[in-house]
This record gives structure tokens, sequence and C-alpha cells, in this order.
């Protein structure tokens, strides 16, 4: 069959189309056409099992909703059934990044609940481990979100620098990721011999590798041809929707809970909160880049500052006494063996605890009824509110500008899902 | 937090509008807590955030099981100038588990009630979409409630596979 024979069909000006700005302005019957899309919830760009189920008008995103529930664990259920000790190691698995994090939100709202005091030490301590993790949280999302477009070396300088932190996590608490390190009444063990030396060595590196990673990503025309003035909300709309965290601050609302309801001794600390001022990705990219840098000198004060002390509260009746006692002393004894095998109980009530956690307010909300399990555990995960804002975010936005959009919003599936 | 005068300020301005409007104020840590009265939630929400509080951090449910009214439904509100947090909560029984959606005031709320409905049964009258979010979407029973068991499902794994016959029916 010739070319002259064949049935017409309408063609494109693609000279015309050069010309015009707007690709998607043209009208044609091949562009009116709706194609929903499917991506996930295996996809590399997704980071973690997320699922898109993406409506297209050509190249463009016109609606999208997010499904989730693929690694959903029933971790808030099997809370349930632990005693308020043991709910640590359970809640440490919720969000994978931020592990400190679920920690301190579970034990506030516990030490909430029974009233206890925590001394200075063990707040100090938990202040070094949860901007450590803060750190490495941002590092993760900067290592994926430049490898989503396209910058594959910055992944591998992102780890390095991880390995670095997970080390010192390992050198305190024994383990890499989950660490169970903050616990009921103060931190599980004082850190080693060493530990400090190492992390003054990290913070002198710390701030200069970010320099580093800065000067490979902001000149870079394609990262910025994603990110500046590409998925733009304004601040009202992030609020309805109950965004917090470098989403809400690079829109230009400085809301921290570390500086307006400071919560372990974030109020001994001088930092100062990064805002953006638009709101687009590149906004997002810089307050975290620019969070890094004050996590560092937060830990630096923290490190500087450190009182001495018990990194333990006393009280018998909710924390663990030390090993060297059980041999000498009967009632510590009694008091180990019953914290051991019932736990302690809380008095009835309920309790909601929030703190900043990377990605925004992470809200523990525990309900005692006088046993020694939690009646009931919630975790109000920023991950999963923050996902809502998606789609206000990438609408009318090309696919490829829904990938750097996505990385920029950080989910992390196993906060969403819990 | 407002402080336990403050509570009973807001309580009584709540009542103003409806007598039975509150059930119970609770103060408990610091922390401030108003029982409303079911269907009145959707003006007491109105109204609190009319007094500051505009930002609904967190939508939660609960199960007192073995109390009555068995479910409960959380709202945390959050005042972003005083830095102030009230709970508004709200007990319906299992056989009439049904409350207003407030997804219309606050946009946030579309996945937390989704949640709630998935993990409780609550079901949110006016919800754009009420579906469950994370559990499967032919799942039976609402995990979260206390007199569900935790495990009890048998796990499938390919060595089994043939001892459960048409299991994926």
């Amino acid at each position: 069959m010739s070319i002259e024979q064949r049935p017409t069909v309408p063609t494109i000006d693609y000279r015309e189309m050069e010309k015009s700005v707007e690709l998607s302005s043209i009208a044609h019957e091949e562009n009116e056409e709706l194609l929903t899309l499917n991506m996930g919830p295996h996809h590399p760009a997704t980071h973690g099992v997320l699922r898109l189920l993406c409506t297209l008008e050509g190249e463009i995103v016109r609606d999208i909703k997010p499904i989730i529930g693929y690694v959903h664990t029933g971790i808030e259920k099997i809370c349930e059934d632990k005693k308020y000790w043991g709910v640590v190691n359970a809640v440490d698995r919720m969000d994978y990044l931020s592990y400190y994090f679920n920690e301190m939100a579970y034990c506030g709202a516990v030490e909430t609940l029974i009233d206890l005091e925590i001394p200075q030490r063990a707040q100090y301590l938990r202040v070094i481990h949860l901007e450590l993790n803060r750190i490495m949280s941002h590092l993760v999302w900067l290592g994926t979100s430049a490898l989503d477009l396209g910058a594959m070396s910055m992944f591998f300088y992102c780890f390095r620098d991880r390995e670095e932190i997970v080390d010192l996590f390992e050198m305190s608490s024994g383990q890499r990721m989950h660490p169970r390190y903050i616990q009921p009444g103060g931190v599980f063990e004082d850190i080693p011999l060493g530990f400090a030396e190492k992390l003054r060595g990290f913070c002198k590196r710390m701030p200069t590798r970010v320099d580093e990673f800065e000067e490979l990503l902001d000149r870079n025309e394609i990262v910025l041809q994603r990110l500046r003035n590409v998925g733009v909300v304004d601040e009202q709309t992030l609020l309805d929707l109950g965004v917090t965290g470098p989403l809400l601050r690079a829109a230009g609302n400085p809301w921290d809970l570390r500086k307006a309801h400071p919560y372990s001794s974030y109020d001994h600390f001088d930092f100062r909160i990064p805002v953006g001022t638009i709101g687009d990705n590149y906004d997002r990219y810089r307050v975290r880049m620019q969070e890094m840098r004050e996590s560092v000198r937060i830990i630096e004060q923290a490190l500087e500052g450190l009182p001495e002390g018990p990194w333990v509260a006393a009280n018998r009746k909710y924390v663990l006494p030390p090993r060297h006692e059980l041999a000498t002393s009967m009632e510590a004894l009694i008091h180990h063996f019953k914290l051991v095998t019932e736990g302690f109980r809380p008095p009835p009530g309920e309790v909601y605890y929030a703190i900043e956690q990377p990605r925004g307010e992470l809200g523990c909300f525990v309900r005692s009824d006088g046993s020694s399990k939690p009646a009931r555990l919630h975790m109000r995960d920023p991950s999963f509110v923050n996902l809502q804002a998606l789609r206000p975010m990438v609408k009318d936005l090309y696919v490829a500008d829904l990938i750097a959009t996505l990385a920029m919003l950080d989910p992390v599936l196993g906060g969403i899902d819990r | 937090m407002p402080d336990a005068t403050g509570l009973e300020l807001i309580a009584q301005e709540l009542r103003d509008r409806r007598a039975d409007g509150v059930l119970e104020a609770t103060y408990f840590r610091n922390q401030a807590a108003l029982l409303i009265e079911p269907s009145f939630i959707r003006e007491a929400l109105e109204l609190i955030r009319g007094r500051g509080y505009t930002f609904l951090a967190s939508l939660h449910g609960v199960d007192y099981y073995p109390e009555e009214p068995r479910l409960g439904v959380h709202y945390e509100m959050l005042d972003m100038k005083e830095v102030d947090r009230i709970r508004l909560t709200l007990r319906v029984p299992t056989d009439a588990a049904t409350v207003d959606s407030v997804v219309d005031m606050f946009p946030t709320a579309n996945h937390q009630e989704r949640e709630t409905y998935d993990m409780f049964g609550v079901v949110f009258e006016g919800h754009p979409d009420m579906r469950r979010i994370l559990m499967p979407e032919d799942y039976e029973g609402h995990p979260l409630r206390r007199d569900f068991p935790v495990g009890g499902e048998p796990v499938l794994f390919t060595h089994n596979e043939p001892r459960q016959p048409g299991w994926w029916k």
C-alpha cells in the first residue's frame, strides 16, 4: 500500500508545535483523550510501595489518586498487645527513616501520662540523636530525590555521609536502624567513650559536605528545570490540608514545634528556622538543605553543654534499676522483676504528644485504661497527612515534574501505612 | 493548652449554643478535652475554630470496649498563634456508628476519616470517598476494634499452598 492510499490520519504540524510554548494548548483530537495510567506500587520513583493512579492528558497530569496500604503492618494493633516497655520496639518500625522520632513521640506521651521528670543529660542526649536522625533522613531524601532527577552520584555521596551517622547510632545503641535508644524515663545507655570525639569530627565535616552537595546541584540545569516554580501551592491550602514540616515552611510559614512548643530542652539551643518564599520545589529543597546545617549547630551546642548526671530517671516504679544493684539490693530485684514481668501501670487517661519530625508534626496519642498495656496507640504520621497535598501540587504538571514533586514531598511509606 | 478555667469557659460557650452539647469536660496532665454530643460536632468544631483553633492536627478513632458507647472519634485542634491545643471527642455505639464528616471544613480529615472508618467502622456521612484506605478493599471486619483478635489469619507460603485449596476464592 502506498502512502497516498493509507487512511487519513489527522496530522500535527510539528513546526507549529515547536514554536508554541504551551504544547498542551494546541487543539488536537489526539490530545483530547484522557489516559489513566497506573504508577506503582513497585516503581523506583515512588520511594516505597506507593501506587499512583494518574489521569493524563497527553503528558499533563490532570488528576492523581494515591493508593496506599501495601506495607500496612498493623503496628498500632500490635502495640495494644505489648507492655509499655515493649511498645518502643514496635513504634521504631513505623517510619523507618526517623526511628528516633517515633521513639521520642511515644516516650514523650508515656512520660506525660505518668508525669515523669526526665534528667537533663537524657534530654540533651535525646536532642543529639534526634538531630542526627534528622540529618540522616534528609540525606536519604536528598540522595534518592537527586537520583530521580538523574544525578546518580549524589546518591553515593549522601549515603557515604549517612553511613557515618548510622555508625554513630551503632556506637551509642548497638543498632544501625530501629535502635530502641530512647525509652520511657530517659535513654537506654550513656554515650560510650569516643562517641563525642567522633561526633565532633562529623559536625566539623558536615557543613562542608552540605556545601558540596549544593555545588553539585545548584547549577545543574536539569535539576533546576524540575524545581524552580514547579509544584507551587500556597500556604493556606497547605494549612487546610494539614501539611506541616519543611513543606509548610517552604511556603513561608515558620511553624516548627521545636521553636513553637519546645520539648526535650530545645529552648536551650540557638537555632534558626529556614523558610521559603513561594513554596515551589526549589524552596522545599533549599529549606531542607538549610535544616541540615541548623541541625549540626544544635548537635554542637548540645554536645558542648552536655550536663553531667544520670541518663535515665531514678524512679524505680517506671525505670529498671541499674544492673549492679540487683546483686546487693532486694528492693531493686523486686522492682526489676515487677517491671520485666508485668510492666508499669500508668493512671487511666488520654494524652496526645506532638514533636517535629523531619517531615512535620508527629503526634502520638496514647490511651491508658489503667492496665500495663496501652489501650490505644495512634501515630499521627506527617507523611500520611502530607500525601494529600500531592494532588494540588502536581495538578496540570508534566509527568516528569510529578516525579520531582513527589521526591520533594518526601513521603516515607512505612510511616504512611504503619 | 487552655487551663482548667479556660476549658470551662469554652465548654460554657458551647453549652450556650446547645444546652446538652457538651457531655463532659476533662482536664488531664495539662491537656484539655471536651466530650461532645455526636450530632453537635460540626457546630462545635466551627465554634472552636472561631476561637483560633484553626488547624486540625489529628483525627483518630478509639475503641472504649467494654464501656458504652464503644467507639470514639477524637479531633485534636491546634491554635498556631497561641500554640494551644484542645481535644474534641465524641462517642457512638457500634450499631449506629455514623458521624457527620468534616472534610468540607477541614480537607485534611479526608484520609484520616477513611482510616478511622477502615479501622473502627465509624461511617462518616458526607465524606466524598468513604472507602477503606489501608486494608484491602475486600477485607471483612475492622481490625483496630478491641474484640478483633491479633493474628488468627493463616499465613500463606508456597509450601503450604496445596494444603489450602481454593484460598483465592
